[in-house]
């Protein structure tokens, strides 16, 4: 895996592509487009973009504004600030409304780094699936990411997609087809599932092979859409290896470890473990060093996965 | 500008306002709750802007290019249910559903299920940036409407009120005007007591809006300070609507402890009587 894309960068190419195709699709930041990526649809379309100053509770009002007015709004800043700010607004004005607003927010999770705890979203997952009509999107990788963006675009209603801000390995080929709603089975496997989502796929990927060292035999499932949630395939896989273990860059309450036990434990129970931040803030670091510190890894995957296992 | 309404329209006008008014009773007396001090206070705004000001349809709601407004001040619902009822998007008979089970006519504006309702809001503060997001809209549609939004006095409190007097004032929004029903009055008393918000003039100005100081029960002072507010370009225009919480009602006027309570049926016996 040589060739790496942060998922933001990701994301400002296809807007270009997409504001081409588009004439109704504005973007709104908040002071922070070069590094949301958004500053490259300033570049072609300086009208269709809106800076709106360090004000993310008025960048998510005024989004909702031009939904109602028949414009597809893309909202950027950093994912906490998006989800925790503007939380209010984002469930009043626009999850209740279910107005046509996408919020793309970056810099989700502990790979922000050294910036620490106070711009680490760990609950931005939690926050935005609770909300009614709200879809949530977690891409894995580059390509992933810019057809998750065309397909937010082309679906009507609110969408919270997160991104990063690290360089990831690419993981989907070119004529990778990204379905909304659908999981991917990145690997066929029998002795356990692996349910990962955003940054920790590739990891996910890692731990497989790791696993099959010892000769287990993982199945890795990419959750690109966390709701929807495609519920079949996660009871299919569970139903066929009958161990689980969810790995998401965000805390396991609420987010990803939740989605799937809450799927499990009415439809297919199924021992589960969980890798993520376990209701911890993170701190200051490189990104690598935070995912090492708090067991965001392919070694912690592999050993829960044979945790879960022991528990069939 | 400054030309004074005709009779008729003033009577128009003037019987459109007796009846909101005489809903707004109704419904919130049917509810036994809700927001009559706030809703009567803006009657003479809201009719003026739906019966004479506004460009819509009622055969058509939903049409792309229109006038729009929003009620950043949500729960005065009851006085834009009654003027849209008044107005026709809806059966009268519907508001004695106003806040029951299964009615569209929920405690707060939703645009979703009741025709003629630009925004959804509840939710204080919320307002006026979604007002500038549809005026923005506008702008790049390169169209001739305009966006209007009510505002309380109380909810100015909220700090997002003045993330978006600043972005409408940066993008020179002049065709976003906003009605600030000033009121003095809120929940727990008198404005200036709770979180004083004055002085509201110079506050607007320099935020660098266009402002007046009117009358918001007198119906050619909200005509002609919409005419200036469209004649005035380059930046957003707020009217700072010197009302009287409670209007109409002997009882309820000035009276803080109307903001949220329903009368009792011999309450809105009375008022209905004060308002014949």
């Amino acid at each position: 895996m040589s060739k790496t894309i942060a998922t933001r960068d990701a994301y400002g190419k296809a807007l270009v592509e997409l504001g081409k195709e588009n004439k109704d699709i504005v973007v709104l930041d908040a002071d922070l487009s070069k590094s949301t990526k958004t500053a490259g649809f300033y570049n072609e379309f300086p009208e269709r973009f809106f800076n709106m100053g360090i004000a993310e509770a008025d960048l998510m009002g005024t989004a909702a504004g031009f939904a109602a007015a028949g414009k597809i709004p893309f909202a950027s800043t950093f994912a906490i600030f998006a989800t925790g700010r503007a939380y209010d607004q984002i469930r009043n004005s626009i999850g209740y409304p279910k107005l046509n607003v996408k919020i793309a927010a970056t810099h989700a999770g502990l790979t922000v780094g050294e910036d620490g705890a106070t711009h680490q979203a760990l609950e931005d997952i939690a926050l935005m699936r609770v909300i009614p009509n709200m879809t949530v999107i977690v891409p894995a990788d580059g390509p992933e990411t810019e057809q998750a963006i065309r397909a937010a675009a082309d679906m009507k209603g609110p969408v919270y997609i997160r991104l990063g801000r690290p360089n990831l390995p690419v993981l989907n080929s070119d004529d990778y087809k990204f379905e909304l709603g659908k999981g991917v089975v990145l690997k066929e496997g029998s002795d356990v599932t692996i349910v990962a989502t955003g940054v920790m796929v590739s990891v996910a990927v890692e731990a497989a092979e790791l696993l099959s060292k010892d000769g287990v035999s993982a199945e890795v499932v990419n959750i690109h859409t966390i709701k929807p949630i495609d519920k079949d395939l996660l009871v299919k896989s569970a139903q066929k290896t009958g161990a689980v273990v969810t790995a998401e860059e965000h805390n396991i309450m609420g987010g990803l470890g939740s989605v799937v036990s809450e799927v499990l434990g009415q439809f297919a129970p199924t021992p589960i473990e969980m890798v993520g931040t376990e209701d911890t803030f993170g701190e200051s670091g490189t990104p690598n060093e935070l995912l090492q510190k708090y067991g965001l890894t392919a070694e912690k995957i592999a050993e829960k996965a044979k945790r879960a296992m022991a528990r069939k | 500008m400054n030309k004074n309404l005709s009779k008729e329209k003033l009577e128009v006008l003037s019987t459109a306002a007796k009846n909101v008014r005489r809903s707004i009773l109704e419904m919130v007396t049917a509810a036994k709750s809700g927001h009559p001090g706030g809703s009567l206070s803006a009657v003479e705004i809201m009719t003026s802007l739906y019966f004479e000001v506004m460009d819509i349809d009622i055969n058509d709601p939903q049409k792309e290019d229109r006038d729009r407004f929003v009620l950043s001040k949500g729960h005065a619902t009851p006085v834009l249910y009654g003027t849209l009822a008044e107005k026709g998007f809806f059966p009268k008979e519907e508001i004695q559903n106003f806040r029951k089970i299964n009615s569209i006519l929920q405690g707060h504006p939703d645009m979703k299920n009741i025709p003629g309702v630009d925004m959804s809001s509840g939710s204080l503060g919320q307002g006026l940036s979604v007002a500038n997001g549809m005026a923005l809209a506008g702008k790049l549609n390169k169209s001739e409407k305009h966006v209007y939004a009510l505002l309380g006095d109380g909810e100015i409190q909220e700090g997002q009120i003045w993330e978006a007097a600043m972005s409408a004032a940066h993008y020179k929004l002049d065709n976003m005007i906003a009605f600030l029903d000033y009121n003095g009055l809120q929940i727990d008393g008198d404005v200036e007591d709770v979180m004083a918000v004055h002085p509201l003039d110079a506050k607007w100005e320099a935020f660098n809006w266009h402002v007046q100081v009117i009358d918001g029960h007198d119906f050619n002072a909200i005509f002609s300070a919409i005419d200036q507010a469209k004649a005035t370009k380059g930046k957003p225009s707020v009217i700072i609507a010197k009302t009287v919480k409670g209007k109409g009602v002997s009882f309820m006027e000035n009276k803080a402890e109307w903001h949220g309570s329903a009368p009792s049926p011999e309450q809105l016996a009375q008022a209905l009587e004060e308002l014949k």
